[in-house]
């Protein structure tokens, strides 16, 4: 499992591995593969009803992966000694990985093509590409996926907002802990008790502090979740609130590792504030800047707790992102099959979505001077 | 001695309103933000302390405004009358309140257990799993941060039923465990690799073996990025929400999901929202003034390089 070409730490040991050492370890590998093999297939064979054992549930299944996984582990270390030791580091966690997500996804892929309503009796079954041709004639979920791409353009304002804050923070000021204290709060809050505190009470329209302050600014007919583009602009703003603070300290973890030399060069050559902010900071952020906005869409594009706690979806799916459509699509119809491939068709859009963007990132990224 | 050589410019030491305004500007800026970021907060709390009357009128200052109450501390089973008295609902808010606290710390130290060991493997050794190398095995587990909940969410509904796994807090820990690993992964890759490995070196040279380097000698050093991942963790486990909602009902239900199923049933008693918002919320307040530090190190690990 572990090569021994160039690590960056060498090790060098002298291993005296017995045969009967080697036979032993290729003995529980193999066994506790085959103890799984079995149990799996014969949980099989009970699921569907062709022996019947009488299994509640598929824990003796759980139970003998775990105990394959244990033997593998312990094989390496019989196997290759030290080296195998080394193995030990990442071995389970990639155990864990492959486990909780690979298996999961095939499954999910099996559950994507059939019709599977979890409180009806007749349980799963096959229906080809009927999930493909509702999800293609389902207004509401294309227009899920018209609001991320709103939701993730918004994340340019948040950016805008950010750079201005790290900006001030960055400058000579007193009581810098105070405010780096008070903007990292919101970022710690719970999305669900936000959107009570906020969505819920603040924004509230009779009495809610918010709306007070509105009408005392001499509007008189306000709702905030009214109409379709107010409402998306208060989900989008109450999302900011919570995440402007993450990319905040990212850029200005960045703003803090430019050289001081170079704005005191800049400022002996007599360029303005805000040439040294285009020509140098700005330039020298970009690398940063990129890595955060990416981070932020690989948040952005998860957003839902807001959203099902505030509008659940509403006015008219104005504010529906893709996760919270897919909540509540299964929590009123239960249909789990329909559900998953939405959600695999989603998957599938931000995988391409994601690598076309990091290739842009890596370019533009590429130094240029 | 008596004439000064050096001093400034009459340039310098003249009043410079451009300056001084600038000066403003930045504070002001801060303050007004500031303002913005603990207004909910203070709003909440306070609100917890209000009588009916004094929501409607949208007093703001305790004291000043409005005689605070203990409305919402009463509601929860846990003001100072309360306190010794029998309460279904204190021992239903602690049930979940307790539920959030092991999950949440849990499914963390499990993380940082499980993404330190291969963070630490992947930055000091070479693996080759069939045809993946060290560079495809980072990404493989970095790559579950792009993977949103709900791909994973309705086949877990699934597979959790098959397990009996469903509402227990067992689950959950499973569940959370995978979505903060690659994080700690990421915090704790960057921090290995800012060790020099002559440190391991002079420990294998003194008979100490790779894992005893590992535990007595690497992770100390590494404390300060171990806390910051274990924070980030905490707070993204402990605010979770959607697979709480869809994988539990009644054992193993977390706070977020008591706040979300108050507000939709009964008319809203906003002092009883109000206390269980701040309950919900205070506990990473502490975390975040406390240990303010580390989390900020721990987000700007992979800005800046």
């Amino acid at each position: 499992m572990v090569s021994t070409e160039a690590d960056y730490l060498h090790i060098v040991t002298a291993d005296n591995i017995s045969a009967a050492r080697i036979r032993f370890g290729k003995t529980i590998m193999w066994a506790s593969a085959a103890l799984l093999c079995v149990v799996g297939l014969v949980q099989y064979l009970d699921s569907q009803g062709i022996v019947s054992l009488g299994f509640e549930t598929w824990r003796p299944t759980l139970y003998a992966f775990l105990i394959w996984a244990s033997c593998l582990c312990w094989g390496q270390v019989l196997l290759y000694g030290e080296r195998g030791k080394l193995a030990l580091f990442v071995l389970p966690a990639a155990l864990f990985a492959v486990a909780m997500v690979v298996f999961p996804l095939i499954f999910a892929l099996g559950i994507a093509f059939s019709n599977w309503n979890l409180s009806s009796p007749t349980g799963r079954q096959f229906n080809g590409l009927d999930n493909i041709r509702q999800m293609w004639g389902d207004p509401f979920y294309w227009n899920a996926l018209k609001n991320m791409v709103w939701y993730t353009l918004a994340i340019v304002v948040e950016y805008a907002i950010a750079f201005g804050l790290a900006l001030a923070l960055n400058a000579q000021i007193r009581a810098r802990k105070f405010f780096r204290v008070a903007f990292l709060l919101p970022l710690m809050l719970s999305p669900v008790a936000v959107s009570w505190m906020i969505g819920k009470s603040m924004l509230e329209i009779r009495f809610g502090p918010v709306a007070h302050l509105v009408r005392e600014l001499g509007f008189d007919q306000i709702s905030f979740f009214g109409s379709p583009e107010m409402a998306r602009f208060m989900i989008m703003a109450m999302d900011a609130w919570t995440f402007i603070p993450f990319m905040m300290i990212m850029i200005l973890a960045g703003l803090q590792a430019i050289p001081k030399e170079l704005h005191e060069a800049a400022e002996v050559d007599g360029a303005s504030g805000w040439r040294r902010f285009w020509e140098i900071t700005f330039p020298l952020m970009l690398p940063v800047s990129i890595t955060a906005i990416l981070i932020r869409i690989i948040f952005k594009l998860k957003l839902a707790d807001i959203i099902i706690n505030i509008t659940a979806g509403g006015p008219g799916g104005a504010t529906d992102s893709v996760t919270s459509f897919i909540f509540r699509e299964y929590r009123d119809r239960s249909n789990v099959g329909y559900g998953t491939l939405l959600a695999i068709v989603y998957l599938v859009l931000i995988v391409i979505a994601m690598t076309i963007l990091m290739k842009l990132a890596d370019r533009w990224m590429r130094p240029r001077y | 001695m008596t004439q000064q050589i050096f001093r400034d410019s009459d340039a310098d030491r003249a009043f410079r309103p451009s300056w001084f305004l600038g000066r403003a500007a930045i504070y002001a800026v801060l303050l007004v933000w500031a303002f913005i970021c603990l207004f909910p907060i203070y709003w909440t709390l306070t609100t917890s302390f209000k009588a009916a009357p004094d929501v409607m009128q949208g007093n703001l200052v305790p004291w000043v405004d409005f005689e605070p109450k203990m409305l919402g501390l009463r509601s929860l089973g846990l003001s100072p009358e309360t306190i010794f008295a029998e309460s279904t609902v204190r021992a239903e808010f602690l049930k979940r309140f307790w539920n959030s606290v092991i999950v949440a710390l849990c499914s963390s130290a499990l993380a940082l257990v499980l993404g330190s060991m291969a963070a630490y493997g992947l930055s000091r050794f070479n693996y080759r799993f069939s045809f993946m190398k060290n560079a495809d095995i980072s990404f493989f587990f970095l790559s579950q941060l792009i993977l949103p909940p709900v791909v994973l969410a309705l086949p877990f509904l699934v597979l959790y039923k098959e397990l009996a796994l469903l509402d227990t807090r067992i689950g959950l820990i499973l569940l959370y465990t995978l979505t903060v690993m690659p994080i700690v992964i990421w915090i704790m890759r960057d921090q290995f690799s800012s060790i020099p490995t002559e440190l391991e070196e002079a420990a294998l040279v003194d008979g100490l073996s790779i894992w005893g380097a590992f535990v007595t000698i690497i992770l100390p050093i590494a404390l300060p990025g171990m806390v910051a991942a274990f924070i980030l963790s905490l707070v993204l486990t402990w605010n979770e929400y959607f697979f709480a909602a869809l994988l539990t009902s009644t054992n193993a239900n977390t706070l977020p999901v008591m706040v979300a199923s108050q507000t939709g049933s009964q008319g809203i008693s906003w002092w009883s929202m109000a206390a269980l918002s701040s309950a919900a919320i205070l506990p990473l307040i502490l975390v975040a003034i406390l240990l303010e530090k580390y989390i900020i190190k721990g987000m700007a690990a992979g800005a800046v390089k």
